[in-house]
Order: C-alpha cells, then structure tokens, then sequence
C-alpha cells in the first residue's frame, strides 16, 4: 500500500469513528439554562420563598431547606436519636423515642405531609411516618421539634402514612407489610399467610387545636401490602384512596412472586362511611395490643410515655359499602389525588402506561353495580373500564409518584428511566420530560398536593447520584434537584445533596409560617419540676446515692461552678436552666466520661444530663456553644471523690 | 380694665391642650436609648418612662456585666416615685393657669417649668454620667480610659455597640408643651407691651 493511500484510509476510519461517537446521545449532565445561578441565588442576608421540609429516610430525621437556594436551616430529630440536639439522650426526650419494644433509637422516616385546613396546608405541623417500628410523628411548626410519637398497633411496617384528609381530620396509617393481628395467636407458619395474614388502616384523629393523636379506629383489610395513599379532596372529600401491591398475597421471594397478576389494586374507601360505623359502635374492641402514646410538653419542658392497650377494628369485609377496589396496572406504588379530587392517577411500578380513574365514573360504578364476578376476599371489584378516564400512553419507564400544578398538569417520576415527565391530566398528552441524575423517587411540586398548588418549583428526589458531587468514598450522598416548572419546558436549576434518603417532601411558602417561628421560651411559663429559679436557687442535693444538680447559665457562667461531694457511682442529674431571654442564645453542658451527649438549652428551657461518675478526681465541665466571648471561660469543675467519702457536699460559683 | 391682665383664647385653648398631654405623659416613655451591634441587628432598646424602665432592660443588663456596669434596677431610682406627681402637678398648673387666663400666672408657669426642664436633665446627665464611669474594678473587660456613658442625646460609640439617644413620644410632648408655652408668653408678652403704651 502506497503511504498516500495509507493516509486516506487512515482518514476515512478516523471520520467513520467521530460519526459514531457523534450519534451517541450525549449526557445532558450539566445542561441548565443560563441564568439559573441568577434564579436559585439568594443574596447573603435575604430571605428564601419557601421553606421545604423533606424527609429523610434511613437517618429517621427531617431536614429544612429553604428554595429556591437549596440551603440546609435546620434537621429535627424526629424517630432517631441525635446527640447533637441531645434528641434520646436527655431525660426529657428518652420517653419520645420508647415504643412497645422499650427503647428504640432508629427508624426509616419516609414520608412528610403537612397538617391542612380546606385542603391547603394551614402551618401548624408537619406529620411524618416510620417505616420501621411502625409510628406516626408529629413536628411542631413554631418550636420546629416533634411534639408528640404515636406507636401503630397491628401494623407491619407503616409505609402508607402519614398522608391526611382535606382538613387533617385524620392521618392515615397503614401497614405495608400485613401481618397477623397483634397478640400470642400470631404465632403461625409463614407459609399460612392467605389465611391469617391482614392488613390494617388506621385513622388517626387530630385534634384540631392541640394537635393531640389519638387511634380512632381501624379497618382490617385482606393480607395486601398497602404502599401509598392520598385523601380525596373537593368532589372526592370523604374518600381514601390506597394503592395496594401483592394482590398475589405472596410470602416469600415477593420480587417475582408479588409481580405476577397483570393488576393489583387501588383500594377506594369511603372514610365518611366507616367513621359513621365506628361512631354507631360497629368496630370491635381489641384489648391485646400494646402501643407507646408519647407527647412532649412545652410548658414542663419534658417528654412522657405511655401504653395504650385499645384500638376498635372494623373489618371491611363485614360491611357493603365501605371498601372497593380499582384494579390497577401493575404493583402500583404511588396514588394520588388531583387539585380538584376528581382525577386519582395510579403508579404502576411496573406498567407501561399510567391510569387515571374518574371520582365521579367510580360513583357511577358503584351506584350501578358495576363488578367484576368475583369479590376479592370480600371485597368488591370495580370494572377497570368503568372507573377509569384515561391512560397516558408511553410516558416513561418505573412511574413512581405524581404531584400537580396549578394549570392542569400533572408531574410524574419515573425511577428506571430516571426523568419527570409533565402531563396534561385532563387531555392525557406528554407535554415534556427532563432527565433526573439519577433514578427519581419521589418528587414535589410545592403544594402539589393541596387544592391550590403554588406551583413555580418542582423538586426531584433522587435516589443516586454517582458522579454529580465530589466522590466521597463508597456512600455518596443523595440528592434533590431543583426545576422551575412556571414555563411550559421544565427547566433544571439546581442540585444539592440531602440528609438521609430524602422520601417525600412539603414546601409552604415563608410568609406563611416564618412569623410564627419561636424565639425564646418564657423562664415564667417554665414548669419543669427541676428548675432552677434563677440563680439565687441554683443548689446541689442529694437524696441516697442521687445527686441533683440544680444549675444556671446565663453569659458567661453556670451556677454553680464549683461541686464537691460527689462520690464514685453517685447517679447525679444535671438539672441545667438556661435563664437567658433573649434571641439565639442557646447554651450548651457537657461533661467528661458522660455515657450520653451534651445538652443544647435554649432560651428559658431546663435539660436534664444524667452522669455516673466511674472513677475518682476531678471532672471538668463546660459549655459547648460558642456564646459570647467569654465562652471559654463558661466552665467548672466536679470532685468526685470514693464511695463512702465524707466530702461534704457543697457548690458555689464565684468566691464565697 | 380685667382685659389687661387677661390671656388671649388662643393662648388658653393652647396651655389647656398643652396641660392634658402632659398628664398623658405619665403613662407614656419619655426617653429612648437604641443600642445596636453586629450581634444584635435587630436592636436593642431602653425605654424610660416617668415611673419605669421597659424595653430590653434585663438583656441590656446582662450585656453590661462585661464592662462591670451597675444593674439598672427601678428601684434605685426616686425619680420613678416623684417624677409622675411632679408631671401631674405641671400638667394641672397648664389647665389651671389656662382656666383662670391670668398673664403672671403664665410667666411664673414658664419660669417654673423651665426650671423643671433643666434639673430633669441634669438629672439624666448625673445618672448616665453615674452608670457610665462607676464600674466594677472586677469587670472582665476593661478598656483602659473607656467609659460607657450613653449620649444625652444623639449618638455615641460605645466599644461594639453604637448608642443612640433619643426623645420618646412623652419627651418629644414635654418639648412641644415647653415651646407652646414660650409661645404663649412671647406672645402675651407683646399684647401687654402695647397695653402698657395705650
């Protein structure tokens, strides 16, 4: 071969091979439109538009960002402890985190969902499910703490929660994992789980000015595994609607087992209904369940813990005109309702369409009678057909979760092929898709999931996130990602790593709740049975071998500084009062060889740090907040002296 | 012939108006003291009224035990139990001197409460003087040469924070009520001038 022709077909393989290169799709990885820093930038001192409270998974806490920055304020401790917040370490909170298992310092936080009043959220709390120890939480929106732990009996694991009807009369919670009813008969073989295996859908009333929890009945269902749900709204108020997998009623190997029906179900129930059964003394009293009821007061600064051992059950079955069910294509996983209550989009994990059902066609069905021949476990089954108003063709792969804008489209995630996808709920048309990085969850339309949605923002909760960030070693963060969803393209403005494995997410816009944001606590109204009532009443007593440390901060010192007297083994209980009153000025206790956390006392608030000295000497102790500039002086010292020392027991701070 | 020694109407109607505000000012504050730091953008404030001290008055305490400065308590002070009577007694002695319209009982008002206005603050002055240099030899922070008296009136630096002093709406009543009364008497002082030529 000549050189000359040497070269040309050099040439011609090396355009062959750019070509190809060229037809491959090209990542759109960092494809934002120009000016999103300008839309997401908050300038340093100003404030952000909506608060967005997210979930936060497996580290059982919830996070506060603010959008559209993306910028961390705050995590509550909700069903795991953190010793940051000394959240399951004081003695306050221990009681927050005991269930009917004892002590339980972890859990899965899945999903959040605001209190609401008329179908938009009102800012009062925000409710928050766990998937583990199945409990219901609720988060005080003025202290930003959660108020109150409420256990779910007869429950697997409580997945379908925390999601709340127009005006969160009830929180619903319902078992994803169905079990036999709780009590020594629930020893069986595993295998026998059509036949002793239920479900149960607990409603959970809210009071409307305390917030108080209280089970108000249960519905005992067939052995399906309940996923997601949402509260009919507007038309549909007085409707629940549950998306159920595992209609196969599989026990083992449920990957493939629980995937073969072409449908499982959408479960309708009509809430109204069984809470007028329930009132009428229709359910059944259960007295073989133990569930922990705990409340935190603000007033005594303290957390307490209680078993209730009641809970009335309605079984769906016995009853013709409480429960329905919606076939749905296939192992549908998210459940939602539109703006108007009409509409209820099911996501199935596995389908290659997705189904909208008509509120009003299923009420016709029903009124006509229209099922299939056949009850499934006594329940009847609405004609797919007759409920149904539409299927979105080819939307994406892996629908997961839908939420709703304020112009009549509606927003789905798709977690294979890693997109969102817009789509006109009433025309039934794809409008647009972006790609998410990578593998959506769930997603957030701020208030999409009221009567009014806010629209403007949508949030993508992804579940992986390989090379978006700085690698970090193996565990890489999660993240969510910020589109402006105001236009009719859908435009990525922003990334940032989340706590945890961020489920579900609220955002309410700041104006509605910033101004109701706690400052201070008042040391008036302070009714913790350990106060230290101002310095003049900081002391030290001793009843056998527990020893009360009665003691005071304020800047720059705690009262008192100096303690003797202690011995070797002593239990001894900082009772710390921050008799500060005034704005961020929270102080902080820790000390040396403490089996626990620090404090964090906020303003006119008393903790409680339980020490057991182990050995003799002296023990440092201070605060741990950088307060004030003499902070590094905030200090003192403990003598712990050996068992059956005759050290009095005396404390001071400053010369006597 | 009474008409000589008489006040015009408009004059009274003044000193009557003049003599409610100041009983108004009782219950009113008197004097602002705004203090403002990096850690404190949102302020801090000192309100003196004729009986109290109100506004931020324990945080402001806590904040001065740095410098050694004496805790403001109301207690130490008896102005708070002399200054409402005293006010009263001005605001009366206006409506009074305005009902019975005599013109020497204008000039000795005036002279009266101009004496009043120039002892209350030289009163003030002695106690931020007081409260200012009178501080703790202990004190964890000392600044060689440093005093911490606020401004009389206007502003002030004080190491981190600025100090801003001020009239309240009582103060700023008192001042008007002073100068309608210069007013007054300015004016009646002309009409007997050309009673006295007629």
């Amino acid at each position: 071969m000549k050189p000359k022709q040497y070269l040309l077909w050099m040439a011609a393989a090396a355009a062959v091979s750019i070509s190809f290169s060229a037809c491959r799709p090209k990542g759109a990885g960092s494809a934002v439109s120009g000016n999103a820093a300008q839309r997401t930038y908050v300038p340093p001192g100003q404030y952000d538009e909506f608060y967005n409270f997210v979930s936060g998974g497996f580290s059982g806490q919830m996070s506060v960002y603010g959008l559209p920055s993306g910028r961390l304020f705050r995590v509550i401790p909700v069903f795991s402890v953190d010793p940051e917040k000394a959240w399951g370490y004081s003695e306050e909170t221990k009681p927050m985190l005991m269930t009917s298992h004892g002590f339980v310092p972890w859990d899965d936080l899945h999903h959040i969902e605001s209190s609401f009043t008329d179908g938009m959220p009102d800012g009062k709390w925000m409710f928050a499910n766990s998937n583990n120890t199945p409990r219901l939480a609720r988060i005080d929106l003025t202290t930003y703490r959660t108020a109150e732990i409420i256990e779910i009996p007869n429950t697997g694991g409580n997945h379908c929660s925390p999601f709340t009807t127009e005006n969160s009369e009830y929180v619903i919670a319902a078992t994803r994992f169905s079990v036999p009813p709780d009590g020594p008969q629930g020893d069986v073989p595993i295998s026998s789980y059509k036949q002793n295996f239920k479900g149960h859908i607990s409603f959970v009333s809210v009071d409307k000015e305390t917030g108080e929890f209280n089970i108000a009945f249960q519905l005992k269902t067939p052995g399906l595994n309940f996923d997601l749900s949402s509260a009919g709204k507007g038309v549909s108020n007085g409707w629940l609607f549950l998306s159920c997998y595992n209609s196969e009623q599989a026990h083992t190997l449920l990957e493939v087992n629980a995937s073969q029906n072409d449908k499982d179900f959408i479960l309708a129930i009509n809430w109204k209904k069984a809470e007028e059964y329930f009132k009428a003394g229709k359910g059944t009293k259960q007295t073989n369940v133990r569930y922990a009821h705990n409340k935190y007061n603000e007033h005594t600064h303290s957390a307490t813990h209680e078993i209730k051992t009641e809970v009335t059950v309605l079984d769906v079955a016995d009853f013709e005109d409480l429960a329905y069910l919606i076939p749905c294509p296939k192992s549908p996983h998210g459940t939602d309702v539109n703006p108007t209550g009409e509409y209820i989009v099911g996501s199935g994990k596995l389908a290659a369409l997705i189904p909208v059902f008509s509120f009003d066609k299923i009420q016709k069905a029903i009124a006509a009678g229209d099922f299939e021949s056949e009850r499934y476990d006594g329940i009847p089954v609405i004609k797919y057909e007759s409920a149904l108003h539409g299927e979105v063709e080819k939307p994406g792969l892996g629908p997961l979760h839908t939420e709703f804008d304020d112009k009549g489209n509606a927003y789905t995630s798709f977690f294979v092929s890693s997109e969102v996808v817009k789509w006109n709920v009433e025309k039934l048309e794809v409008l647009d898709r972006q790609p998410t990085y990578y593998s959506v969850g769930h997603l957030m339309v701020a208030g999409g999931n009221s009567k009014k949605p806010y629209g403007k923002y949508l949030v993508a909760y992804n579940k992986i996130t390989k090379d978006r960030f700085l690698p970090t070693g193996p565990e890489l963060c999660h993240a969510a990602q910020l589109f402006d969803i105001s236009g009719d393209k859908m435009e990525l403005l922003l990334d940032f790593p989340t706590i945890g494995e961020p489920h579900y997410a609220q955002a309410i816009p700041a104006d509605v709740i910033k101004d109701r944001s706690l400052k201070i606590y008042d040391i008036n109204a302070n009714n913790h049975p350990f106060k230290a009532n101002g310095e003049g009443d900081a002391r030290v007593e001793r009843d056998g071998n527990i020893v009360r440390v009665y003691m005071t901060t304020i800047r720059s010192h705690l009262t008192p500084d100096v303690i003797e007297g202690i011995r070797q083994g002593d239990e001894v209980y900082f009772h710390i009062t921050n008799i500060e009153q005034d704005w961020d000025m929270p102080h902080g206790f820790a000390i040396k060889g403490a089996g626990n956390s620090e404090l964090l006392i906020m303003p006119g608030e008393t903790q409680t740090l339980k020490w057991v000295p182990d050995r003799v000497g002296i023990f440092p102790f201070y605060c741990t907040d950088f307060c004030s500039a003499l902070h590094q002086e905030m200090s003192g010292y403990v003598r712990v002296s050996p068992k059956g020392s005759n050290v009095a027991l005396t404390s001071y701070a400053g010369n006597k | 012939m009474n008409n000589r020694h008489r006040i015009i109407s408009l004059h009274r109607a003044i000193l009557i108006i003049s003599g409610v505000a100041l009983l108004a000012v009782i219950a009113l504050p008197i004097w602002r003291i705004e203090l403002d730091a990096a850690q404190y953008p949102e302020g801090l404030e000192l309100l003196i009224y004729s009986y109290k001290l109100d506004g931020h008055v324990d945080i402001i305490n806590g904040l001065n035990h740095y410098i050694g400065m004496k805790t403001l308590r109301a207690d130490d002070f008896i102005e708070f139990t002399v200054l409402p009577y005293l006010i009263g007694i001005y605001g009366l002695a206006f409506i009074v001197v305005g009902f019975l319209g005599k013109r020497k009982g204008l000039y000795i008002l005036f002279a009266a409460f101009l004496l009043f206005g120039v002892v209350s603050m030289v009163d003030f002055w002695r106690w931020l003087y007081e409260y200012g240099h009178d501080l703790d030899p202990t004190a964890p922070i000392k600044v060689p040469g440093m005093a911490y008296q606020p401004p009389l009136i206007g502003f002030k630096q004080l190491l981190n924070f600025g100090a801003f002093s001020i009239p309240a709406i009582g103060g700023w009543i008192f001042i008007a009520s002073g100068v309608l009364l210069a007013y007054c008497v300015f004016g009646e002082w002309r009409i007997a001038k050309t009673w006295a030529k007629s």
